[in-house]
């Protein structure tokens, strides 16, 4: 691996979904990077792609309906979608992996969780019964589960949420991945579990050094454990950034929306801020930049052919807007 | 103090499962009541002994066990099943009069109960008592043999068309419906005509046709099953889970689908045994299942139902097609409970 390569690149990804309906162009062009011990939160509304496309990296892409139809997963300079099915397999578990929103379905179950946990050692590395479930123990107590020793027999439905959600995590660190892809890992969670839950990837973070994306629609959140943020908006990343420089001075006016609508303590008593209007239709997308039904800044230019291109504004800022960096000297 | 405030969460859930013991957590998250603060020092209160090995490892398979010792149905059709595996297995052991199935004596033919034979003799004066037993056998190996038959042909390809889909699924579902038109007796009928048997063949070659014939005709009903229960669970979400983490097709299959898609068709496998079982017998009654010398009730009661021979001598009938009934009966309740005890939907 040289040095100018990052960990992850993920270049013009375009997934589509082919339904009866129509096609569905779920991710339109989206590229980012992640290098080791960062963390890169992927945020958006449901429905703008981040899934799909977390679900692309990994290469489980439900197919058909979905399709990848162009660009480049290069994982440490390796491109993921030129391997074949088989090969990529190699990847998932070793070197990426993966959590999902809800551990209670992501677990199996009708197997104890140490039984699961252990599976991974036994696919992976050929270790034998008890050595993986040894192994599983320990795990489970690096995650944090009082009395791992007696509870490694327990069923799935017998954890509350968030002790299902640490299993989740012990499976998916299990062989020392690269790469975590946490897809919403705390929506279904209370908030104080929800801020356990992010301590506890940040410390394995810390300690492997792996890569973490983070997929969110919680700005809250974010801003306590990205580096980098990446806006998602109609399949389409519409602004990345830098964490601190975003919340300072959204450059697109989604994002600014976006943040505008957080709840405030120092606000009690007054309406919600609200984007107006519904994502759009992914089997009928509006003309020009995907998001001008609903911005109060859309002039002619947006609402005609192309979407605007992703430029960079600021070093290390990139945000797809005509009106990038004069949001506030634009007529509202 | 993070721990702690989830090791609270867990006694929580563990009293909770507890107090619900019917039921798997669904998951729900119940609004969690302030616990008082010297709770904090002894995260684990056990009020009741057992309740650590109740709470903390239970299946599906267990959960159903729980609900299913609770039934005197079970009881009973366990009971009654047991009996008939013994007897089945060693009918020795139920045999008091030292007599063997082929004893006869022509001089007592068609006569009543007796000390010795208690159910009588029948037609060739052989003890009806000591045939009823040996005729177990055939009809638990029937029944027993056909059920796993038609499951392992309809697990595998239920699995294979629920998982795969599109054409093989397509080119499965029509031949299961095919055979699915065909009723079990008539088929019967047809097969074992067809592939006839002689009084000659050796009793294991006759039994395997007939079990043959009727896994042939009876995998569909587990086919569509398990066929529909594995598209259930396939786009589940620890399905994905275990494919983001490196899991091939056949561990997925293996290890996700198969476990979590079968409890239906042990239950629906069970009730049929009793359906084989059944049916076995009137193959035999109508002389195309097995075949004299073999002892099967479905013989008896074919030879016990010539005319005349009910009015004179009812007890020729009453004793093979009392343990029948009685076989097939227990078969069938213990379908019942456990589809009770697995489907909580029904419940």
């Amino acid at each position: 691996m040289s040095d100018s390569e990052h960990l992850l690149e993920v270049n013009d990804l375009h997934v589509e979904f082919r339904l009866r309906d129509g096609i569905a162009k779920a991710i339109n062009g989206v590229s980012f990077y992640l290098d080791e011990r960062e963390t890169l939160a992927i945020l958006g509304e449901s429905g703008s792609g981040k899934s799909v496309t977390a679900q692309a990296i990994m290469g489980i892409l439900d197919s058909p309906p979905g399709f990848v139809t162009g660009g480049e997963v290069l994982f440490q300079g390796t491109d993921l979608e030129k391997l074949s099915p088989k090969a990529r397999a190699k990847y998932r578990g070793p070197k990426l992996s993966m959590i999902f929103q809800d551990a209670l379905s992501s677990l199996n179950p009708v197997f104890p969780v140490g039984w699961q946990i252990a599976e991974m050692f036994r696919v992976h590395q050929h270790m034998n019964r008890s050595d993986a479930l040894a192994k599983a123990i320990t795990l489970m107590e690096k995650v944090k589960i009082p009395a791992a020793k007696e509870r490694v027999r327990a069923y799935p439905h017998q954890f509350s949420g968030g002790m299902r959600q640490r299993i989740m995590i012990a499976m998916a660190i299990a062989l020392d991945p690269w790469l975590l892809i946490a897809d919403e890992p705390t929506t279904a969670l209370d908030v104080t579990v929800q801020a356990q839950i992010m301590d506890l990837l940040k410390e394995l973070q810390e300690e492997s050094g792996m890569g973490l994306i983070l997929i969110t629609h919680d700005l809250g959140v974010v801003a306590s454990v990205a580096d980098r943020i990446a806006v998602m908006y109609a399949g389409r990343i519409v602004e990345s950034s830098d964490i601190r420089p975003l919340y300072a001075n959204p450059l697109h006016p989604y994002t600014k929306g976006l943040l505008e609508s957080v709840p405030r303590l120092d606000q009690k008593g007054q309406d919600l801020l609200a984007i107006g209007g519904l994502p759009p239709n992914l089997l009928a997308m509006p003309a020009g930049c995907p998001f001008n039904p609903r911005c109060r800044y859309a002039f002619d230019k947006c609402r005609a052919g192309e979407p605007p291109a992703s430029e960079e504004i600021e070093p290390g800022r990139t945000a797809a807007c005509y009106l990038a960096g004069r949001l506030e000297g634009a007529h509202a | 103090m993070t721990d702690l405030t989830d090791m609270n969460k867990e006694s929580e859930s563990q009293a909770r499962i507890a107090d619900a013991m019917t039921a798997p957590s669904l998951g729900i998250e119940e609004p969690q009541p302030t616990i008082p603060a010297d709770a904090l020092e002894d995260p684990a209160p056990q009020p009741v002994p057992d309740l650590q090995t109740v709470s903390e490892e239970r299946s599906l398979m267990q959960d159903a066990w729980i609900t299913m010792r609770s039934r005197p149905l079970f009881w009973i059709s366990a009971a009654l099943i047991f009996v008939f595996l013994l007897m089945a297995a060693f009918p020795q052991l139920f045999v008091f009069s030292g007599r063997t199935p082929d004893w006869s004596d022509l001089d007592k033919a068609r006569m009543g109960p007796d000390s010795v034979a208690i159910f009588g003799y029948d037609l060739q004066g052989q003890d009806i008592y000591v045939r009823t037993i040996y005729g177990a056998r055939a009809s638990i190996l029937v029944g027993v043999c056909t059920a796993l038959g038609a499951a392992v042909i309809g697990v595998v390809l239920g699995t294979l068309g629920g998982f795969i889909g599109r054409f093989l699924d397509t080119l499965l579902s029509r031949t299961a419906d095919v055979f699915f038109a065909i009723p079990l007796l008539l088929g019967g009928i047809l097969i074992m005509y067809t592939f006839r048997t002689t009084a000659e063949s050796p009793y294991f070659v006759v039994v395997f046709k007939v079990v043959m014939a009727l896994s042939v005709l009876g995998w569909p009903n587990v086919y569509r099953l398990m066929r529909s229960s594995v598209m259930q669970v396939k786009p589940s979400e620890y399905v994905m889970a275990a494919k983001a983490l490196g899991a091939n097709p056949l561990r997925i299959i293996g290890s996700h689908i198969i476990p979590n898609a079968i409890a239906p068709v042990i239950v629906v496998s069970t009730i049929d045994l009793g359906s084989y079982i059944a049916t076995e017998a009137t193959l035999s009654y109508l002389g195309i299942g097995l075949q004299a010398p073999a002892i099967s009730w479905g013989i008896a009661i074919s030879d016990a139902s010539a005319i005349g021979y009910v009015r004179n001598a009812p007890h020729m009938l009453l004793f093979p097609s009392l343990f029948l009934s009685l076989t097939v009966l227990a078969f069938i309740m213990m379908g019942e409970v456990v589809r009770d005890a697995m489907d909580p939907k029904l419940r």
